[in-house]
C-alpha cells in the first residue's frame, strides 16, 4: 500500500532514508562496498574519482559537527564538491519552508542532499517531493531525522560488528540507554534483525523505552546486569542532558548507577565482547572512562569505518 | 416550486422505511410520499421531475463537525467553497466548531456567520459556541446570548479545559439552561507534544506518542462531572476501544451522554501513517487496529451515536511539512457519505441503520427537527447512486482543502442530487 520511497522501480537504492525494509542483500552489499574504501584513507592520495563533478549539499537543520564532518570527508574523498549549510541559523529562521530550501538548492544543480533534521520523517518529505516533481536524479541521504532513523550510523555499526565478530547469526547484542529518543537505536535494531542477529536486547528504564518497542523484534530488559549477561556486543546510546530536566530521570548520578557501563557490569558480558558508542560520549553518565578507554572499546574504529561506509553509500547512490 | 423525485429507493431511518417510493415536494417541504401526487398539489403537476432510478433517496446528511474556516482562515477555505463541498457530499446540515479566528465566543460573530451562511444553496449551519472565552479554559462565555444568536451547543473544539474547576462550573452553568456541552476527551498533559498514537507505529517512526490513557482519563473526568452537574454531554471524536467501553458503562449507570466518531477513525489506524503521510496527522490520533474495530462495532450497535466528517480543510503549505510539524486535520465533507456506505458494506449493515448514523441520529444530538422524510418535514434530501464510484482526487474534491489520507482511493456512492429546503443545491447529472 505504501511504496517505499527509497527504492526505485528496479528495486535499487535511490535514497537512503531508513534501514527498515531494506533487504539483507542490500545491507550486505553496502558493507561489502565499504571495505575497499577504508583502504583509500591509507593511501598517499586519499581520493577516488567516483563523484567527480557531483555536488553534495550537506543540509543540516540541526547542529552536528561530527556527522557533518564525516559526510564531508567521505564526499571529498569521492572527489565531489561539498557545500555545507547550517540551516537553523539561516533561512528556516526567515520563514522559508523545508521544501522551498530543497527546491532552491536543487535549482543550483545539486546531485545529493545529506539531510539532518530535528523532525522525524523530514528527509522522506524531501525525497517524496523530488519524486513528485520529476527530479529523480537527486539523491537524499538521511543523516539523522528526529527520533526516527540514522541509517549510516546503523550501517557503520554493522560494519564495525562484522569487522570484529564475523558472523551476525551467532550474536547476542545489547543496546543500552535512551532508546525512546534515539534514531541510532532504531536504525541499529532494524539492521541487526535484518542481518540475522538472533537476539537483540534493549536495556533501559521504562521511561526511556517507546511503547511497543518489543514489536520491533527486541527483548526488553530493565535491569542492566541481567541484560548484559553473555552478550557479544554492547552498543551504548548517548544520553542527552536535557532528558534530566523533565520527569524521565532523576539525575545523571542515579542513571549512571543503574545504566552506566562500568568495568564491573561489562564483566557480565562475554570476555571478548566489544563496546560501541555513536558519540559524542558523556563520560560518567552512560559510560565509565575505564570502559571508554579500555581494551574492549571500539569507539574510535567506528568513526574511521563511518567514513568508508558513507563513501560506499554515496558512491552506490550517485557514483559515475 | 413543486418537485417530484421518482423511481428511487426511499430510505428514511427516522421511520425505519426502506422501499421504492416517490417523494413530492412543494414550497420547500415534503408534501407526499408514495405512488401518486398528493391532492394538495392541485392540477399543476411538478415543475421539476428528478429521476432517481437506481438511486437511494434519503434525508440530507447531518454532519456534527465541519470546519468552514470562516472567520479567520479564509486562505484555507471559504464559506462558498465548503458549502459547495457540503452540497456535493449530500450534507444539508452541519455543526461547526468554535475554533475559528476570532473564536466563536461572541454573539455578533455567531450572527455574522449564520447570516453569511443563509443562502438557499447553502447547508443549514449550526454554530457550536465556545464554552470559554478564546477557548482558553478560564472564563465562561455568554451562553444565553450565544444561544439566542444561534448556537446549538457549547464546546471547546480541540482545546481542553485544563482547570477542572472551570470545567465543573462551565458544565454547571450550561446545565442551568440545559445547553448541551460538546467536549473532546483528551488530557492535555498526556497528549503534550504527541503527534501519533502511542503504539508500534510511533515507536518505529520515532514520533512522540499520545497514549489511550489521554482519552480515558479525560473521559473519566467528563463523565464524573456530567453525573455531578446533570449537564447534557456529547463527547466528540472518540478514538479508542476503552473510550467506547466507558461511554457504554456510563450510559448503563444512567448518565445522559452521547458521542460521535470521525470517518477517519472508522476506517484508518496508526498503520495508515505509512511513511509520514501528513494527511494522516489527525486529532485525536489514528489509533490501533483493535481500537478501529471497536469503533466500527460501537457505531453499528449505537454505542457511538453518530458519524461525522470532522471536516478540516488545510492548505498545502500546512501539510507539506514533516509529520510532526504539519497542521492537524483532513477534509471530509465529500467523504462522509461514501465512507458511511463503505462501512455499512464491510459490516454487512442494513443501509437504513447505517444512514441513521449520519441523518436522524446526529439530528437528535443537534436537537433540531431534521433528518427525516416524513410529510411536513423540510425537504433536505440526498439522492445518491450507491453503485457509482467516487474517486478521491484533488480535482474531484470541491472543498478548498485537498488534504485527506484517502487521496487516490475509490469508494461506493455518488451524490446525484442534493436538495436544501426544496432547493436543488447540487446536481450531479451536470457532469
Amino acid at each position: 500500500m505504501h511504496k517505499s520511497p527509497q527504492l526505485n522501480k528496479h528495486g535499487e537504492l535511490q535514497h537512503l532514508l531508513t534501514i527498515e525494509g531494506l533487504p539483507r542483500d542490500v545491507l550486505t552489499h553496502i558493507l561489502d562496498t565499504a571495505a575497499p574504501f577504508s583502504e583509500v584513507a591509507e593511501r598517499e592520495v586519499k581520493k577516488v574519482p567516483l563523484l567527480r563533478g557531483k555536488s553534495v549539499f550537506n543540509l543540516f537543520f540541526e547542529n552536528s559537527t561530527r556527522t557533518r564532518t564525516t559526510f564531508e570527508i567521505a564526499a571529498k574523498r569521492l572527489s565531489a564538491d561539498v557545500i555545507n549549510l547550517n540551516i537553523n541559523t539561516s533561512s528556516a529562521n526567515k520563514g522559508e519552508t523545508l521544501l522551498d530550501t530543497a527546491d532552491n538548492l536543487s535549482a543550483m544543480h545539486a546531485d545529493m542532499f545529506v539531510v539532518r533534521h530535528a523532525a522525524s520523517g523530514a528527509p522522506f518529505l524531501i525525497a517524496q517531493h523530488m519524486a513528485a516533481t520529476g527530479r529523480d536524479h537527486i539523491h537524499v541521504v538521511n543523516a539523522g531525522d528526529g527520533r526516527h532513523a540514522h541509517p549510516t550510523q546503523g550501517l557503520l555499526d554493522m560494519y564495525t560488528i562484522r569487522h570484529y565478530k564475523a558472523d551476525f547469526t551467532r550474536l547476542t547484542v545489547a543496546i543500552v540507554g535512551d532508546v525512546l529518543h534515539s534514531r541510532v537505536a532504531r536504525s541499529q535494531i532494524h539492521a541487526l534483525i535484518t542481518l540475522g542477529v538472533p537476539e537483540v536486547r534493549v536495556i533501559a528504564p521504562k521511561t526511556l523505552l517507546p511503547t511497543g518497542i518489543e514489536r520491533l523484534g527486541v527483548r526488553v530488559f530493565n535491569d542492566m546486569r541481567e541484560g548484559l549477561r553473555g552478550v557479544d556486543v554492547v552498543m551504548m546510546l548517548r544520553l542527552q542532558n536535557e532528558r534530566m530536566q523533565g520527569a524521565l530521570l532523576p539525575s545523571t548520578q542515579e542513571y549512571f548507577k543503574s545504566y552506566g557501563l562500568t568495568p564491573e557490569k561489562l564483566a557480565l558480558a562475554k570476555p571478548d565482547a566489544i563496546v560501541m558508542h555513536p558519540g559524542p560520549m558523556n563520560r560518567g553518565v552512560e559510560i565509565d572512562s575505564a570502559v571508554a578507554d579500555g581494551g574492549q572499546a571500539v569507539i574510535l574504529p567506528q568513526v574511521t569505518f563511518g567514513i568508508a561506509v558513507r563513501m560506499a553509500v554515496m558512491a552506490m547512490l550517485a557514483g559515475n | 416550486m413543486r418537485i417530484h423525485i421518482r423511481n428511487g429507493r426511499l430510505i428514511d431511518p427516522a421511520s425505519n422505511t426502506d422501499k421504492p417510493l416517490d417523494l413530492f415536494i412543494a414550497a420547500g417541504r415534503i408534501v407526499g410520499v408514495g405512488g401518486t401526487a398528493p391532492a394538495a398539489w392541485g392540477d399543476g403537476g411538478a415543475n421539476s421531475v428528478l429521476d432517481a432510478s437506481g438511486c437511494i433517496v434519503c434525508p440530507g446528511l447531518v454532519d456534527l463537525a465541519a470546519r468552514l474556516r470562516e472567520p479567520g482562515f479564509e486562505y484555507r477555505a471559504t464559506l462558498e467553497s465548503e458549502m459547495a463541498a457540503a452540497a456535493a457530499g449530500g450534507v444539508t446540515r452541519l455543526a461547526c466548531p468554535p475554533d475559528t479566528d476570532p473564536v466563536l465566543d461572541e454573539p455578533g460573530l455567531v450572527e455574522m456567520l449564520t447570516h453569511r451562511a443563509r443562502l438557499p444553496e447553502f447547508a443549514h449551519v449550526h454554530p457550536v459556541g465556545a464554552l470559554t472565552t478564546q477557548l482558553e479554559g478560564k472564563a465562561l462565555t455568554e451562553m444565553t446570548e450565544l444561544s439566542e444568536a444561534g448556537c446549538v451547543a457549547f464546546g471547546q473544539a480541540n482545546h481542553a479545559i485544563v482547570d477542572t474547576q472551570v470545567l465543573l462550573r462551565a458544565m454547571m452553568y450550561a446545565a442551568t439552561f440545559d445547553f448541551p456541552v460538546w467536549l473532546q476527551a483528551q488530557d492535555p498533559f498526556l497528549a503534550k507534544k504527541g503527534v501519533a498514537h502511542d503504539g508500534e507505529v510511533a515507536a518505529r517512526l520515532g514520533l512522540a506518542g499520545i497514549p489511550v490513557a489521554a482519552e480515558t482519563i479525560a473521559l473519566a473526568t467528563i463523565l464524573h462531572l456530567a453525573r455531578e452537574t446533570g449537564a447534557r454531554v456529547h463527547v466528540t471524536r472518540i478514538s479508542s476501544a476503552a473510550g467506547v467501553d466507558m461511554i457504554v458503562a456510563a450510559r448503563a449507570a444512567g448518565i445522559a451522554v452521547t458521542c460521535d466518531v470521525a470517518i477517519h477513525h472508522l476506517h484508518l489506524c496508526e498503520m495508515d501513517i505509512g511513511f509520514f503521510d501528513a494527511n494522516a496527522r489527525l486529532d485525536p490520533p489514528l489509533r490501533s487496529m483493535r481500537d478501529r474495530d471497536a469503533l466500527r462495532a460501537g457505531l453499528a450497535l449505537g454505542a457511538i451515536n453518530a458519524l461525522c466528517s470532522d471536516h478540516t480543510p488545510v492548505d498545502d503549505d500546512g501539510k507539506q511539512m514533516p509529520f510532526e510539524e504539519a497542521e492537524v486535520g483532513a477534509t471530509g465533507l465529500e467523504l462522509l457519505l461514501p465512507l458511511t456506505l463503505k462501512w455499512a458494506q464491510e459490516m454487512k449493515l442494513p443501509l437504513v441503520t447505517a444512514l441513521a448514523r449520519v441523518t436522524s441520529d446526529p439530528a437528535r444530538i443537534l436537537g433540531v427537527k431534521a433528518g427525516s422524510l416524513a410529510v411536513g418535514a423540510a425537504a433536505d434530501i440526498c439522492v445518491f447512486d450507491p453503485m457509482a464510484k467516487f474517486q478521491v482526487s484533488r480535482r474531484n474534491l470541491k472543498s478548498q482543502g485537498k488534504n485527506t489520507p484517502f487521496l487516490g482511493s475509490e469508494f461506493p456512492g455518488r451524490v446525484r442530487y442534493t436538495l436544501i429546503d426544496g432547493h436543488l443545491a447540487f446536481d450531479g447529472t451536470l457532469g
